[in-house]
């Protein structure tokens, strides 16, 4: 049975205290997508500032529950100032480690198998502590809401590099 | 009136026996499901073992035993809300489905665009969203009965919203709030104005005499599940004359008297909206419910939740003060033993699952309610509902939990 303390890792209880990067951007230039968890009504709203090919700055508002905002704050830390295609690629790591295999869906005609393969030598750092979030399925949506928030955010941009 | 032996209540209920954690079992979570008794799971069991055969069809002994145990459910269920006639029960899947026959049926044929329908700021999904589906189909108006302060229907504009109105849907209790809301002055004022009255019943039919010829109203709907009864079925109430009036629902076997190549006649009510097999292991167990609940008395469950409230009120005020809001009205008349709240701080989904450790069930979301939610300026609570089958023992358990949950999420 798996306990508390396999959820609420003092990491994620941290970015919840001291949500990294909360606020607001300008729109335009950046991008501002909403993203909902209709099981609590959890609500993110990310603001997502892309130069060419890089996320220049991530801002992060709305509310929600502890797994989900720390989530979102170390979302955030794990993509600014990084590559598009590398945020790309930290979005599908942290859906396989929410055991979420979307490739075959995401019709890019990637098989399954190759997943592991592709995401080998990705680094998830700290957003690892978030594993424990399997555990306990409900929750699930709640670690993903600012990854799926993110990759809306990427494809409205028009960045898909 | 002779107080509830809860103990002896418990010891009816098989999933209250349950150990989760290694703890015992706190079930809270009422408003969303009950518990169900060995009286319904024994009459579903006995219904299976022993009657099985579809109803209303064959001759055969067991078929006949089968349609009798069915439509015995049905007498015992108009009983248990004072219907006039057992006709005038049509067996639904659930109060949802109850709500969108009428929606369908009587609406969509006494609507026109520009009507009026008027619902109330707390609402479950079950009673908004078909009226704005048929708003968004037929091009009716939707207006809102908004709320006190102190949780309760503000009925001060009332008729305003209801000129020109052709419908008022509104909840006897809310199943976020608790609130209940006294029902005849709403249908003496839609019937004022020639308005009809639909009481979206689902949550005060499990906790509240039910009679609903003293409400005058026109539709109650209900669900079985939160009554002791099991999933999948439901009912309607509506006066005979008002069911005959109004067009079929969904087509197909049972609904129609005859059928031809080029058209067919539908059966009398109730029957008329109770297309294919019905739900016949169901309503047994539903019937089984009704009896069990009738035996205990409901104005004696009614008291025992009324002093459960004062009691949980009274207890997370002394352990939690001001950091636990309860939205919800402090009036043990206006309300019935179902709390929503808010920690300062602490998210209810933190909150339900810190509390899960000590094996005690509440719900934590916008609980169906969320235009709710909006009004309330909250996006999500926590929410414990009481039964029958719950005591004071619970209610400490609960403010223990909460106490852990809140020591784990100090800052």
């Amino acid at each position: 049975m798996p306990g508390l303390e396999d959820l609420y890792r003092e990491i994620i209880l941290d970015h919840y205290r001291s949500p990294r990067n909360r606020g607001e951007l300008p729109v335009p230039p950046a991008h501002r997508v909403e993203g909902f968890n209709p099981l609590c009504g959890d609500e993110v709203v990310l603001f997502l500032a892309v130069d060419g090919d890089t996320v220049t700055d991530v801002k992060i508002s709305g509310q929600g529950c502890s797994i989900s905002q720390a989530s979102s704050s170390m979302m955030s830390a794990a993509v600014k100032g990084k590559p598009v295609a590398e945020a790309r690629t930290l979005i599908r790591a942290f859906k396989a480690l929410m055991s979420i295999h979307e490739s075959k869906l995401d019709g890019d005609g990637q098989p399954e198998q190759d997943l592991g393969a592709q995401l080998e030598g990705v680094r998830l750092g700290d957003l690892e502590a978030l594993q424990g979030v399997v555990k306990f399925p409900v929750r699930i949506k709640c670690a993903t809401l600012a990854w799926n928030t993110l990759q809306q955010a990427l494809d409205e941009a028009g960045v898909s590099a | 009136m002779k107080a509830l032996d809860v103990t002896r209540i418990k010891a009816d209920f098989p999933m209250l026996e349950r150990r989760v954690h290694d703890k015992r079992l706190v079930y809270l979570d009422s408003a969303a499901t009950s518990q169900k008794p060995l009286a319904v799971l024994d009459a579903m069991d006995d219904y299976y073992r022993q009657r099985n055969a579809n109803v209303h069809r064959g001759v055969y002994t067991v078929a006949e035993e089968a349609t009798a145990a069915f439509e015995n459910a049905r007498t015992h269920v108009a009983r248990f809300v004072h219907a006039n006639d057992t006709a005038e029960i049509v067996f639904v899947r659930n109060a949802t489905e109850a709500i969108n026959l009428v929606a369908h049926t009587w609406a969509r044929t006494n609507l026109r665009a520009g009507d009026a329908v008027v619902l109330s700021h707390l609402e479950h999904h079950a009673n908004i969203v078909p009226w704005q589906m048929l708003a968004a189909e037929l091009g009716i108006e939707l207006r809102w009965i908004p709320l006190t302060d102190d949780f309760r229907l503000d009925l001060s504009d009332l008729p305003r919203l209801l000129d020109g109105a052709k419908l008022l849907a509104v909840s006897a209790m809310s199943n976020v709030l608790g609130t209940i809301n006294d029902v005849r002055p709403l249908a003496d004022a839609a019937h004022a104005v020639g308005a009809l009255l639909l009481v979206d019943a689902c949550q005060s039919v499990p906790h509240l005499a039910c009679d609903v010829q003293a409400w005058d109203a026109d539709f109650v709907a209900f669900s079985a599940h939160k009554m002791l009864g099991p999933t999948g079925i439901g009912a309607l109430w509506a006066r005979r004359a008002l069911l005959e009036s109004m067009p079929p629902f969904l087509g197909g076997g049972e609904m129609i008297r005859d059928v031809r190549l080029d058209g067919f006649t539908t059966n009398d009510v109730p029957w008329k909206f109770e297309a294919g097999t019905p739900a016949i292991a169901e309503a047994v167990g539903w019937g089984a419910a009704v009896e069990y609940l009738h035996a205990i008395g409901m104005d004696a469950i009614r008291n025992h939740e009324r002093g459960l409230a004062g009691y949980t009120l009274a207890l997370l005020e002394e352990r939690f003060g001001d950091r636990l809001t309860i939205y919800g009205t402090h009036n043990l008349d206006a309300r019935g033993a179902t709390f929503s709240f808010l920690f300062d701080g602490i998210h209810a989904h933190d909150i339900s699952q810190v509390v899960d450790e000590e094996a005690v069930c509440v719900r934590a979301g916008h609980h169906c309610a969320k235009p709710l939610m909006r009004v309330l300026g909250v996006p999500a609570t926590t929410r414990a509902s009481f039964y029958l089958y719950n005591d004071e023992a619970d209610a400490d358990a609960l403010a223990d939990a909460l106490a852990r949950a809140e020591k784990f999420f100090a800052f």
